[in-house]
């Protein structure tokens, strides 16, 4: 099953704005295996080889925190979205 | 929901309306105090994730009888411990016809249900819930916590008490420097799908009657030689199947979480316990698993931290919910006390540790205080021992005209192979210390 198969099984209601923020792209470019792209259980996080950015999904994220400790440079400015905004579990 | 401009100061306000926050606020309300649960879901329930089973001794304590009336999926009657190789499977389990009878056990629930009629009765006990709101940050004065500031208009709050019930990530505690950065050894990324089955085809498989329920915890090949459990629980009528690794192990190995768990449900030993099902959905979430020593400050002037906030989880027993439930109602109950005297300094509200110092909240965290380095130390356990058991095993119940003898000293050299009988020894000992 693919991630964006994953995805549309889940409810979200994303606010015009992203809730996560990369604080200095530099640092991506800097940064050798960006593992933010592969431990991201919603795969928010993507290399855009052409810009030379880390792009992000953020209208899919499940709010967990992985990213706010697990990127190597801590370069993720990360926050709650705003209040009834972001994932809504069915199940949980 | 009340109009929050209206509210002039709280007894307590509690963030978060998990376990944890919603037994506080429960415990809080019950006793005739003003109190309000602050979530930022669209209902209570709706930003919580967990395996998920919920202990019976844990709930009952804010709601006797509870199980006649909240919405639980099954109470758990047999629990399996897999140890698995690529191809085999060694199951250890225990059933029971006495947890098949009232009061029960344990249960499984679907939190996002479960914790919605929770924030119910904690409503009807008399507390404010205040949902679709972010506690953005503390209010402190001459270095008391007196209030919150939240992300609504006008949105200040104040309180005699604060109870950070804000989970895995607490942000809170740490803009008040009670904990600093979680190490990303201390956490597991678990996640989960939600797998729909007709409930005759789950009694028919796991040989449960009605609401029974069985739970099957994974060790050995599903984690691919990180750090990790998976799981399979039943439900009404679906399972929740998922693997838990620990995040440092994710980061280095650069192996998504999503592929591990679809490897899982792909093992053959795992796909006969799944298979016919559809999945409804997919999730994940964090879970603090340093133990004892990683826990940050849980008390201060004005404040308090329970659940998931304080790392208040046993990763040995997979226990998470009771410990968050405890935890609250014995914050709550500090609160009353504090509330009777008047005061809510640090000094006061310390009282909150010395409940669960006499609780199994630090009794349990403290024995196992070193086993999470340990673990980490041994990988081996998730990966070299279940495989080697499972070989042994193959060697002795593989029935080919080899005499006893001779597989006797088959096995032994399967065992040696990869650990020396010494090593296998010292590992044995030192486990054995580790788990107190």
């Amino acid at each position: 099953m693919k991630i964006e198969d994953r995805l549309f099984l889940v409810k979200f209601n994303p606010d015009k704005e992203s809730h996560l923020v990369i604080k200095d792209r530099k640092t991506c470019r800097h940064c050798e295996f960006k593992p933010c792209q592969y431990f991201c259980p919603a795969q928010v996080y993507e290399w855009d080889e052409e810009q030379k950015l880390i792009t992000v999904a953020y209208e899919g994220c499940f709010e967990c925190g992985a990213c706010r400790t697990g990127c190597p440079y801590l370069n993720i400015d990360w926050r709650y979205p705003k209040g009834g905004y972001g994932v809504a579990f069915r199940y949980g | 929901m009340p109009d929050i401009k209206d509210m002039n100061k709280f007894d307590a306000i509690i963030v978060g309306a998990g376990p944890a926050g919603t037994s506080c606020a429960h415990t809080v309300a019950k006793a005739g105090l003003k109190v309000a649960l602050v979530d930022r879901g669209t209902f209570p329930g709706a930003k919580n994730v967990m395996g998920g089973v919920l202990y019976r001794h844990a709930v009952e304590n804010a709601i006797p009888d509870f199980w006649k009336e909240a919405p639980l999926e099954r109470h758990i009657i047999e629990q399996q411990y897999w140890l698995l190789s690529d191809d085999s499977n060694i199951s250890i389990g225990h059933r029971s016809e006495k947890f098949a009878q009232e009061p029960y056990n344990r249960f499984t629930v679907l939190r996002a249900k479960f914790d919605s009629w929770f924030a119910g009765q904690a409503d009807s006990a008399g507390a404010y819930i205040i949902s679709k709101t972010v506690v953005d940050d503390v209010i402190t004065e001459n270095g008391r916590v007196v209030g919150i500031k939240t992300d609504r208009p006008d949105g200040n709050l104040y309180a005699n008490v604060i109870v950070l019930c804000d989970g895995v990530n607490s942000l809170l505690a740490q803009k008040l420097g009670m904990r600093g950065e979680f190490d990303n050894r201390h956490l597991a990324l678990a996640v989960k799908e939600i797998i729909s089955m007709p409930r005759e085809k789950i009694e028919d498989r796991f040989n449960l009657d009605g609401d029974e329920g069985a739970t099957i915890d994974i060790y050995g090949e599903v984690a691919q030689g990180m750090e990790g459990t998976g799981f399979i629980y039943t439900n009404k009528d679906s399972l929740s199947v998922g693997i838990g690794v620990i995040l440092a192990d994710l980061v280095k190995t650069r192996v998504r979480p999503y592929d591990l768990l679809e490897q899982m449900k792909n093992h053959p030993v795992i796909k006969r316990m799944i298979s016919g099902g559809e999945p409804r959905e997919y999730m994940a979430h964090m879970i603090p698993e340093g133990g004892y020593k990683a826990m940050p400050k849980i008390y201060g002037d004005g404040v308090l931290v329970a659940g998931d906030a304080a790392m208040m989880v046993n990763g040995f027993h997979r226990e998470g919910s009771n410990l968050a439930m405890t935890s609250g109602r014995l914050a709550g109950k500090t609160i009353i006390e504090a509330t009777e005297k008047g005061d809510y300094s640090k000094n006061a509200l310390s009282r909150y540790k010395d409940l669960l110092e006499d609780s199994f909240v630090l009794k349990d965290l403290k024995k196992y205080k070193n086993l999470p380095a340990h673990i980490s130390n041994y990988s081996e356990f998730f990966s070299t021992y279940p495989e080697i058991l499972n070989k042994a095993a193959d060697e002795f119940l593989t029935i080919d005209g080899v005499s006893k003898k001779e597989k006797q000293r088959k096995i032994r050299k399967i065992l040696t192979e990869k650990k020396s009988l010494w090593n296998i020894i010292k590992d044995t000992y030192k486990s054995w210390r580790a788990f107190g």
